[in-house]
């Protein structure tokens, strides 16, 4: 294997660590690793506007890795996704602002609490499957969100909660700046946590039960402990993914974290590849920077015969949200490996260039 | 005073029961012809109403006119869907085919609110007389017709499958689809005719909820309340679905008096369902009348 080669012209595995390798070649390990030093650098080089869409995309990212887990990787599928979502955030800023915790333990505490009502909420999803378990997780959606409106110690009733500033050893972080690094730290842990569960014989135990449960239990795998334990990461990922939005916000309300904001997270990982860690990132950068483009769009329209036909400025939610089911669906429908597949492609045509075929 | 509330509620539920038993019978319709479980089974009640308002109102046609011609759209609409969305999809894993219909929904909800904005609107009066009395209790003649509809397509529905050339075909197809075609049977029409009778049929409860609350997004909340309804009857049972539905109408409106006269929680009969949906999927996930599913690798 050349150690200058970026993508091994062919398949020298000659072990099974080297089939489970993260990085193929020593160049690609040193070019993820400059991407990651080159991230660093982006408080310092990115506008303001940039910088927060980058946060959302790390925040949603993370929350988006945990239903790949449960939905790409274990073939269930839940659309309560954001009611755990919102769960974490609610349950960090309660603990950091009515426990003398910190905000930097409030977050992962967060997610572990996250997990364990998702448990509760697994273990009837246990023992369902497909199709089953969608509606279990719709009605965990709406019973989570009527808890939170009724729970006014809890998370506020009607009123938003506030929450912490994120602080470390007692020096609070200011600004977007900052808590970047705080999203980075956690996106970059939780993808190399999720990479490595997938290389273990856990995590080969949730794909052989995603592609067919039957044979998965005949060889021993026991179907009630790992749909329960997928269920649980999908929602600690979701946790601790509020629990950034949170400390991010500062405030926290149930505003916007209905059924769609489930579909939101359903679409991040159809559109970047159910079953592909990295698509994960690339559906949710999709996905956060759609609504953008299309602002900008039509910022660009304005006063156009287009912007007239469809006045455009006043219903730009509406033609969002098509756009986001129209988008679904076509992905489903002909690309429904996602942008993870169009990416191996483009790969796969570099690999031998020119003379591919 | 308190017994009378009581009664007022229940004959409530019933009313409201038998719609959501209109709604899930359609939602089984397609579950069990085409394996489909269908997230926008609510925007079709919801574009239904849409339609049938503006044909009343944007094109001032008269009830009897208007609501032939909804009926008439919804049917071609419901063929459009199936093959244009979902025939591609036969096939594709269940979560493929699942996520479809709930961009379906989303496109469908949008558009809605595009094209007719967000603002709830009032049906124009089609029956003349407020409310009748029945046994010493004042019915709204609107819930009367509703409850009336509803039986008459339940009717309708039994009929359809027990006697008619397309219900034994569905039937048939139902069972196995491989028997179905090697007799002749045409499972893409079969498919294609599932889906565009469980629009007509929701069109026809969207617009009876609209009569009596008008036309809103709000109406889509009844394809959410057919899980519980479908589940507690058994997702491919079509009786046990209005079963389901009448009970869940039922136990909101209990629900409802309990929490007024008792409990004093608010909003309990919006959730109790949902309850109710997670105790049924644990102690009997196939529901009262459903088939229980044997595999075999």
């Amino acid at each position: 294997m050349a150690s200058t080669s970026f993508i091994p012209s062919g398949d020298f595995r000659t072990s099974y660590a080297a089939d489970t390798t993260i990085f193929p070649t020593r160049t690609s390990r040193n070019f993820a690793i400059a991407g990651i030093a080159l991230l660093c650098l982006a408080p310092q080089l990115f506008s303001e506007y940039w910088l927060s869409i980058s946060i959302q995309i790390g925040i949603f990212s993370i929350a988006a890795l945990g239903l790949n887990i449960l939905v790409g990787f274990t073939g269930q599928i839940s659309i309560g996704h954001a009611a755990f979502f919102l769960f974490g955030a609610f349950t960090s800023a309660y603990i950091s602002n009515n426990f003398p915790i910190p905000v930097f333990f409030a977050i992962p505490l967060a997610g572990v609490v996250t997990a364990l009502v998702g448990l509760i909420f697994g273990v009837p999803a246990a023992r369902l499957k497909g199709l089953y378990l969608v509606i279990a997780t719709l009605a965990a959606q709406y019973i989570l969100l009527d808890f939170f409106s009724r729970a006014e110690w809890f998370s506020g009733g009607s009123v938003p909660a506030s929450a912490n500033p994120f602080s470390i050893f007692g020096y609070p972080l200011r600004g977007d700046r900052q808590y970047f690094y705080v999203v980075l730290a956690y996106v970059l842990v939780s993808y190399l946590l999720v990479t490595n569960l997938m290389r273990t014989r856990d995590g080969r135990a949730l794909v052989a039960i995603r592609d067919h449960y039957l044979s998965a239990e005949i060889m021993g795998i026991n179907l009630t402990k790992y749909r329960t334990l997928s269920f649980g990461l999908a929602a600690f990922f979701a946790g601790i993914a509020g629990a950034l939005y949170a400390h991010y916000q500062q405030v926290v309300s149930q505003e916007g974290f209905g059924i769609e904001r489930s579909v939101l997270f359903l679409a991040m990982i159809i559109i970047g590849g159910s079953g592909s860690i990295m698509g994960t990132m690339m559906g949710t950068a999709f996905v956060v920077l759609l609504p953008e483009s299309m602002e900008w769009i039509s910022l660009h329209l304005k006063g156009s015969a287009i912007d007239h036909a469809l006045s455009l400025n006043t219903n730009i939610t509406f033609l969002r949200e098509i756009a986001i089911g129209l988008i679904i669906i076509a992905f489903l429908m002909f690309e429904p490996d996602g942008l993870a597949h169009r990416w191996r492609q483009i790969k796969a045509y570099w690999k031998l260039y020119p003379f591919s075929h | 005073m308190n017994a009378q509330f009581l009664i007022q509620l229940l004959v409530n539920g019933l009313v409201v029961g038998t719609l959501y038993g209109v709604v899930a019978m359609s939602f089984v319709l397609i579950y069990k012809a085409t394996q489909v479980v269908n997230f926008a089974q609510g925007e079709l009640l919801l574009v239904g109403a849409w339609v049938c308002w503006a044909l009343l109102v944007k094109f001032q046609l008269p009830f009897w006119i208007g609501m032939p011609l909804t009926l008439v759209f919804m049917f071609v609409f419901g063929i459009a869907i199936q093959v244009v969305i979902l025939r591609p999809m036969i096939g594709e894993p269940i979560i493929s085919v699942i996520m479809v219909t709930i961009g379906l929904s989303t496109v469908f909800q949008a558009a809605l609110k595009w094209i007719f904005g967000v603002n709830p609107q009032p049906f124009p009066d089609v029956f003349t007389g407020k409310s009748i009395a029945v046994l010493g209790l004042q019915i709204q003649t609107v819930y009367i017709m509703s409850l009336v509809v509803s039986l008459a397509m339940m009717i309708g529905m039994a009929w359809f499958f027990r006697a008619s050339k397309y219900g034994l075909a569905m039937r048939a197809t139902a069972f196995n689809q491989q028997v179905a075609q090697s007799l002749g049977i045409s499972v893409k029409t079969v498919f294609a005719i599932s889906w565009a009778i469980s629009a007509t049929v929701s069109a026809v409860a969207g617009v009876v909820v609209a009569v009596v609350n008008g036309v809103s997004s709000g109406l889509s909340a009844y394809g959410i309340k057919v899980f519980p309804a479908a589940i507690l009857g058994g997702l491919d049972s079509i009786g046990g679905a209005v079963l389901g539905g009448v009970i869940i109408g039922l136990l909101e409106n209990i629900a409802q008096y309990v929490d007024s006269q008792f409990l004093h929680w608010g909003n309990l009969y919006e959730i109790a369902p949902f309850y109710v949906l997670i105790v049924i999927l644990m102690i009997k996930p196939y529901g009262l009348f459903g088939t229980r599913d044997i595999e075999r690798i």
